[in-house]
């Protein structure tokens, strides 16, 4: 019995996938970009509280994980080189970096966070609600901005391991690879996010 | 593209791009320590947007895909640029 | 169908894929399914909406407590606009003729991404039974209007949160729309089809797939920090923390501008295909309404701020705002002309779906005027939150979008079911609904210029005379709509058949596929050597 008898044409077209990608890309583009335009509007209006805000966040931490998101991003778009050139062990070996990094920020997420939270610098914590407006609107935007960032590294983690099991067997391969290629793409996004969220909420002060 | 000959990048090429990511990544660390004030946000998101372009450019394939992707990629950034400085034209003047 | 028996013979209406019954359509990604299956829903919740609009007027129809109090008035006003902005209209036209007659349109077996398009359908269905759990769990339905202003949504003890997380899963499956849109238009256009041989309606869907990318997800952040305001109290909008509510307002008319023209875009685009068509004359100027539609999503962007001029901002930003505003009724007056050129010295057809066009274009233009209206400063500030707002919108939204869904359905009706309507209960359904629309929101221009507020279930004594004729204008639309519906829906099931495959004499290439189309459209992909519309 055919899997889709609906639709018997068989159609690819990886130009049209990626489009698909890079407009999904465009959408999230917009979606951080409105926060971003939030953190714009309320640094402009508290420039005392966000500089002092940001001397309250953990520097090493925040380093470290641009570091790791910047080498991931190299290892994801290696992954893809090798793709194309048919080294499925390579290609492994390199996602297999990836997905890793992806796990430790979030363990040095889970770290920085927690040792917040045990201080009660939290929305709605004690410790975060002694201080003036100004910190709390910039603790609330560090906490939403960093966790949605978060929730796509943890949707980056599934997409990495679906497509690790596509590559083992077989699935994606030299000259189908156009879910490793948008996995990629969404990641570099992922990265990008990151790069201004780094120096907005980590060095600025 | 899969279907149409695509430009492969070599490693080499990915492990440069990374450095220069990373040194711009200490420069702008190293920045922040000078305590330039106001200064200082102008640096740093210089230095982030610069990193973006890299990471579109070379990472995202920019470079070498179709394109139309630059286009559109440039087109969204003016939308959403223009829409950050229409906003302030209420919260600077208020 | 009885004239054929191999599979691609036969219509999408009867094809037995892997599912039979009910889940060979709710299962089903062909493209013509997937939007009947957007207009078998909207149907259901256009009716309920229509109904709580139609108790909200007889409320209004004499002042004080005639069938209901203030509470269940708000809630019935919220729940009334959050059905017919984020269920009906703003999915609209796209999500039912877009996905039925792109295709068609522009030569192709399906969109882009089948699997994608009937997900879309379901995180609709998804997001609608979450916003309808905010009616019956938790501390009442919700009272805020469907704008969700801070700092009162996160203060009402009602039950927000679902209205607000449902907003945002149909708003999320109205950005996969969006994205397949614009995919399918640039990878499956027939070959020939260059982008200046491609119809307009296929042209307006593709300027409102990129609003629909670009401008939903600003309302989806929007709506899950607001979210956040009232589970977390991360205080973003909240000014007992230091949050800024007019900051809530730019973000939401950040979107709810673009998204008026993600509503009234793919309306204009039907009503250049059918002025052409009814008229038998080329369209006028089709470079001027591609443009034009590209140019109303751009600039559609920058203009939200015309609905907070009274909210406190800067006078720069009033200044800037209303100036924008201005621009932006450019492009839509030139369709305008284009239209009327078009019709001028064509042999008009009058038959229904030019009736609903024709009227279109008058109730879109006093839409437009009483815009103008609100856009210039001064006026504002005495117009704002009257009934002159309720009247303009509705003329826009209801007498644009709504009007050009009926000239959609009944221009495109044959082609859909394969059956004609009945055309003289259609006409008189035309003639009442539009009388009816007419007498319902006229005088509510008079009544907002008179100072009635909007959004209050009382009025004083002075504003009776035009409520009593506004509630019996609504009673009349009702009746229009009630025979419109009837007609359609009976003409679907019992209406004469036809096979005919061009019955108004259309040029675009919908009209060259089979009445109604088979599974995949075409035996073989049309060529385009010609312009759309060359009579
Ligand atoms: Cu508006």
């Amino acid at each position: 019995m055919e899997k889709n008898a609906e639709h018997t044409h068989v159609h690819r077209d990886d130009e049209g996938d990626k489009l698909g990608m890079w407009l999904f890309i465009f959408t999230e583009l917009l979606l951080f970009g409105m926060l971003f335009l939030i953190y714009a509007v309320y640094r402009y209006r508290n420039p005392v509280a966000f500089q002092l805000g940001g001397e309250e966040v953990d520097v090493f931490i925040g380093t470290l994980n641009t570091v790791l998101l910047l080498v991931s991003s190299a290892t994801v778009a290696m992954s893809i080189s090798a793709i194309q050139k048919g080294l499925k062990k390579h290609a492994l070996v390199f996602l297999g970096i990836t997905l890793l990094i992806a796990l430790v920020f979030l363990v040095n997420k889970y770290f920085e966070w927690g040792a917040k939270i045990e201080y009660g610098f939290y929305p709605g914590g004690e410790a975060l609600l002694e201080l003036g407006h100004g910190t709390i609107l910039f603790f609330g935007l560090y906490y939403v901005m960093t966790g949605i960032h978060a929730l796509h590294i943890l949707i980056g983690i599934g997409l990495f391991i679906y497509v690790f099991q596509q590559i083992r067997a077989d699935k994606i391969h030299s000259t189908d690879y156009i879910w490793l290629e948008n996995t990629g793409l969404y990641w570099h996004l992922v990265d990008i996010i990151w790069i201004f969220l780094f120096p907005l909420f980590y060095l600025i002060h | 593209m899969s279907q149409e000959k695509s430009h492969i990048s070599s490693y080499q090429s990915h492990v440069f791009v990374l450095l220069a990511l990373l040194a711009l990544t200490a420069i702008s660390v190293a920045v922040t320590t000078l305590e330039l004030g106001r200064l200082d946000t102008l640096v740093a998101m210089l230095i982030a947007a610069t990193k973006a372009a890299i990471v579109l450019v070379w990472f995202m394939h920019l470079k070498f895909d179709n394109k139309l992707y630059a286009i559109f990629t440039v087109l969204v950034l003016v939308v959403f640029l223009l829409v950050l400085y229409v906003t302030f034209f209420d919260y600077s003047y208020r | 169908m009885s004239e054929s028996t191999k599979s691609n013979h036969t219509s999408f209406l009867e094809y037995k894929g892997k599912y039979r019954g009910i889940l060979g359509w709710i299962l089903s990604t062909d493209h013509k399914r997937i939007g009947l299956l957007y207009l078998y829903t909207m149907l259901v919740f256009f009716s309920v909406a229509a109904i709580l609009g139609l108790l909200m007027k007889i409320q209004l129809i004499a002042p004080g407590h005639t069938i209901m109090g203030p509470a269940t008035y708000n809630a019935m006003f919220t729940m009334h606009g959050i059905i017919m902005i984020f269920i009906i209209v703003v999915p609209g036209l796209p999500a039912v003729f877009g996905n039925f007659f792109l295709p068609l349109m522009i030569g192709a077996k399906d969109v882009a991404f089948p699997k994608l398009n009937l997900a879309s359908w379901w995180i609709y269905v998804i997001g609608i039974l979450i916003v309808l759990t905010s009616q019956f769990l938790g501390d009442g339905p919700p009272d805020t209007g469907w704008t969700f202003y801070a700092p009162y949504s996160f203060q009402t003890p009602a039950n927000i949160v679902p209205a607000l997380v449902g907003a945002f899963v149909l708003g999320f499956s109205s950005i996969l729309t969006g994205i397949n849109f614009v995919v399918t238009i640039h990878r499956l256009r027939t070959p020939g089809m260059t982008w200046f041989k491609m119809p307009l309606f296929p042209w307006t869907l593709y300027a409102t797939a990129w609003i629909q990318i670009l401008a939903t997800p600003v309302i989806g952040i929007t709506l899950l920090l607001t979210v956040m305001e009232r589970t977390l109290g991360v205080g973003i909008f909240d000014p007992a923390l230091g949050g800024d509510p007019i900051l809530y307002q730019h973000l939401f008319w950040i979107y709810s501008h673009p998204a008026v023209y993600i509503m009234i875009l793919p309306g204009l685009g039907v009503i250049s295909e059918i002025i052409p068509v009814f008229s038998r004359k080329r369209i006028f100027g089709y470079k001027a309404i591609v443009l034009s539609s590209l140019a109303i999503a751009f600039v559609g962007y920058f203009v939200w701020g015309h609905h907070m001029f009274t909210s406190g901002m800067s006078g720069r930003a009033l200044f800037a705002f209303s100036f924008l505003t201005f621009l932006v009724a450019i492009p839509s007056a030139v369709k305008v002309f284009n239209w009327v050129a078009t019709m001028y010295k064509g042999s008009l057809i009058f038959q229904t779906p030019f009736f609903w066009a024709v009227s279109f274009i008058f109730v879109f233009m006093i839409g437009g005027f009483s815009g103008l209206t609100l856009g210039s400063l001064a006026t504002n500030v005495h117009l704002h939150d009257t009934h002159f707002v309720v009247a303009h919108f509705h003329f826009i939204v209801f007498g644009g979008t709504g009007f050009s869904f009926l000239a959609a359905i009944h221009y495109w009706f044959p082609k859909m079911f394969g059956r004609m309507f009945d055309a003289s209960w259609a006409n008189i359904g035309w003639v009442v609904f539009f009388a009816g629309f007419l007498t319902l929101y006229l005088p509510m221009f008079s009544l907002g210029i008179m100072g009635m507020p909007r959004r209050y279930y009382d009025y004083l004594p002075e504003f009776h005379a035009a409520n009593i004729l506004s509630s019996l204008g609504a009673m009349l639309m009702i009746a229009g709509a009630m025979i419109i519906i009837v007609n359609l829906v009976r003409s679907a099931r019992y209406g004469k058949k036809t096979n005919e495959k061009n019955p108004w004499g259309g040029k675009t290439l919908e009209w060259q596929a089979d009445t109604p189309p088979t599974l995949e459209n075409w035996e073989e992909i049309p060529e385009v050597t010609e312009k759309p519309y060359e009579y």
